[in-house]
């Protein structure tokens, strides 16, 4: 890939810059763009091999996981993050959620016609921090451009690939009846953050994402119990804690029931929602997990999540049940009962 | 959350369930009438229904904002917006209200139409001024909580000299509605619904004050109770109601004493009496034509009025032939009772309106309460 500026007549203009069909065409303008903004920000001894895919080593007789996301968040920066580092830690969680290491990160990027170079470099420097933070590196990518109205800005997909050790069983089908569902920590801040921002919305709120990648805090929670007590790892990202509940319910076959009054809440969160007639169990989380484990091991588990910065807020909110209908349900804070279901379109407000 | 988290104490919702336990009369049964989509969501939210005895049952009202539009009206808001090219502006929770041909807005968007949620008919005055060659059309629907903020708007607008601003009028009032419930023959002929009283609305109440329900008690011997939209104001309210009964009493009571008084936000009341005047007449879903039970825009503000701007005429549509919202917005029959419920017409896939909104009474049952229709083992 050569020291960049020597390559190329001038370096791009990434103070007033923005990016142009020529940029997207796969000539000496393409290669510059991919030297002075993305090997600039990711470098590392993989993407530097120069070629279109990327070798590889694993470890010997670990099982591969491989998971992709795309990311299309509007707007592109919001409080506590952006579209890059979310790019990173969305992808990086799924793998993680199989109770596997991820070792690399494929990232794919499309771009609108007009994007100011800036806001692109500042989106890579991100998602290359995120990157670097978790320890996982980006080692192949792709850029295209699309004409103006095309795109939304900046469109990026990423895929991880990880390693899981020989005998961790962990899927969406293992729940069982008894078994205890804990939460990492206090729900809906991601969903609450990007809405803050939103042109018809705009209030002020201290609310910040909770965008992060939870690798690690997933190997604390794991060396804290026997290998087979953890069934069921899962973030609860888009349609938020209850659509979650509901995919593990339906694979696995069982029912559940959940204590209303121990879900964790920041009270900014639940004030947001109850203002704009939106329910926290269906707002978006981008750094927080669900983790069904056999009851005998909550509370080391508890423990090992509450000792970790990611999982402070740990809860234990509820319980694996027998159910042939598949309900989630839940004892409301003044103990009446409800079904607490999938999340249905869009979560729309109510009108009063 | 203060304000809020007081009124969903468990150990007081418990205290006032065992007060109703207690003082209810075990020789009779006691239907109430909740007449706002609110209080609907609450009692279902909260699982109200676990903490009440068995004699007692609470009908689901007409209160919903979606749930009694029209499929008419909905058509005049999609045609405007498909066929006349104007940015339609409206509330989130009428983006999924079944219309003609299978579509709704959120559909008709899909189609290429350009539809807009907002939080306020101030948003769309934001998104008339930013677009100055387009035409912007608020759809204008829900009761007196939602009717100053419209005629607001207007106001605004007249201010401001947009030319390109108009509104979709399709306001109701909830004094008529309960009328119309009191006088229907399923009420007031047969005792087929028997409705031993109200809980009065919330939000509705702050605007018209609880005056306006001093009537019905008296006239139709039907006590009234105004409550907050919180799990313990509805339970406070139905203690109150079971009292009346006991007592032969018949009086609107206000249990929502923080925000409601007996006549009202005046100035609100002043801004939508300037801005809107009463239809003759105006189809509900449900109801079918109920006089006196809607708002227009008043001549004054006519360039304002898209009915006018557009030279809209509604046609009325009927339902879907099995779809019984309208039996279920006048408290005929329960949710589960329809044919269609659960089956064809889930929230995801809602044929008739009590399905759309979380505040209607089928959406509610199905997406909170129906565990309750099938016996659920523990673990």
């Amino acid at each position: 890939m050569g020291t960049p500026k020597r390559d190329y007549v001038r370096p791009l203009d990434l103070k007033t810059g923005r990016i142009d069909m020529n940029h997207g065409a796969g000539g000496r303008l393409s290669a510059q763009l991919i030297d002075e903004v993305f090997v600039r920000a990711f470098d590392n001894d993989f993407l530097r091999q120069g070629n279109d895919g990327a070798l590889l080593p694993i470890p010997p007789g670990e099982r591969l996981v491989m998971a992709t996301d795309a990311h299309v968040i509007f707007p592109l920066f919001f409080p506590g993050g952006d579209i890059g580092c979310l790019s990173v830690n969305g992808t990086i969680n799924d793998v993680a959620m199989l109770g596997a290491t991820p070792l690399y990160l494929s990232a794919s990027f499309i771009l609108e016609e007009g994007l100011p170079l800036a806001e692109l470099q500042r989106v890579v420097a991100s998602m290359g921090d995120a990157a670097r933070a978790a320890g996982v590196p980006i080692v192949t990518g792709d850029t295209k451009v699309v004409e103006r109205g095309k795109g939304d800005g900046i469109f990026i997909s990423t895929t991880c690939i990880g390693t899981v050790r020989p005998g961790l069983e962990i899927g969406g089908a293992r729940a069982r009846p008894g078994d205890a569902i804990l939460i990492s920590g206090t729900i809906g801040d991601h969903g609450v953050a990007v809405l803050s921002q939103r042109e018809s919305l705009e209030f002020e709120t201290t609310i910040e994402s909770d965008t992060a990648a939870l690798h690690t805090l997933v190997a604390a929670l794991l060396d804290a119990v026997p290998l087979d007590a953890v069934r069921v790892l899962r973030d609860p990202t888009r349609g938020g804690l209850a659509t979650t509940l509901n995919e593990i319910a339906k694979q696995s076959r069982v029912g559940m029931m959940l204590e209303e009054a121990a879900i964790p809440i920041l009270p900014q969160v639940d004030a947001a929602c109850e203002m704009l007639g939106l329910d926290p169990m269906y707002i978006a989380n981008e750094g927080k997990l669900v983790a069904i484990v056999d009851p005998e091991s909550a509370s080391a588990a508890l423990t090992a999540m509450r000792a970790h910065p990611l999982g402070r807020a740990a809860a234990l909110i509820g319980f694996v049940t027998h159910d042939s209908h598949r309900f989630v349900q839940m004892a409301s804070r003044i103990g009446g009962h409800r079904i607490v279901d999938w999340l249905s379109g869009e979560p729309l407000p109510r009108i009063c | 959350m203060k304000y809020v988290d007081e009124f969903r104490d468990g150990a007081l919702a418990r205290r006032i369930g065992d007060n109703i336990a207690t003082e209810v009369d075990p020789s009779r049964d006691y239907s109430f009438m909740e007449f706002c989509g609110g209080h609907t969501h609450a009692i279902a939210r909260y699982g109200v229904a676990d903490l009440l005895p068995p004699n007692l049952r609470m009908i689901h009202g007409p209160g919903c904002p979606v749930c009694v539009l029209p499929i008419g009206r909905v058509d005049m808001a999609l045609r405007l917006a498909l066929d006349r090219g104007v940015m339609l502006c409206t509330y989130g929770d009428v983006m999924r209200v079944p219309a003609s041909d299978g579509l709704s807005l959120i559909r008709a968007k899909a189609l290429g139409a350009d539809i807009r949620m907002v939080y306020s008919p101030l948003d769309a005055l934001k998104l008339a001024g930013a677009n100055p060659g387009r035409d912007v059309v608020f759809f204008a629907i829900g009761f007196e909580t939602t009717t100053p903020p419209t005629a607001l708007a207007i106001r605004q607008a007249e201010r401001d000299g947009l030319e390109n601003f108009s509104v979709l009028c399709s306001h109701v009032l909830t004094p008529a509605a309960i009328t119309h419930i009191l006088e229907s023959p399923e009420v007031h002929d047969f005792r087929t619904v028997p409705i031993d009283g109200f809980v009065g609305p919330a939000h509705v109440s702050i605007v018209i004050g609880s005056r306006p329900y001093e009537g019905f008690a008296a006239t139709y011997r039907k006590p009234v109770v105004i409550a907050g939209f919180e799990p313990l104001d509805v339970m406070q309210a139905i203690l109150m109601l079971v009292r009346q009964v006991n007592d032969g009493r018949a009086e609107v009571e206000n249990e929502f004493t923080r925000a409601v008084t007996r006549d009202g936000n005046a100035r609100a009341q002043a801004m939508t009496a300037d801005v809107l005047e009463v239809r003759e007449t105006f189809e509900w879903r449900g109801l079918g034509q109920v006089p006196a039970s809607a708002l227009m825009i008043r001549e004054r503000y006519a360039a304002f009025d898209a009915e006018k701007r557009f030279e809209l005429n509604y046609r009325a549509v009927a339902d879907h032939k099995q779809c019984e919202c309208g039996a279920i917005l006048r408290g005929v029959k329960r949710p589960t009772e329809c044919k269609l419920f659960g089956n064809v017409c889930t929230p995801d896939t809602p044929m008739g309106s009590c399905m759309v909104s979380s505040e209607g009474a089928c959406a509610a049952h199905y997406s909170y309460g129906r565990f309750r229709d099938i016996p659920v083992v523990a673990a």
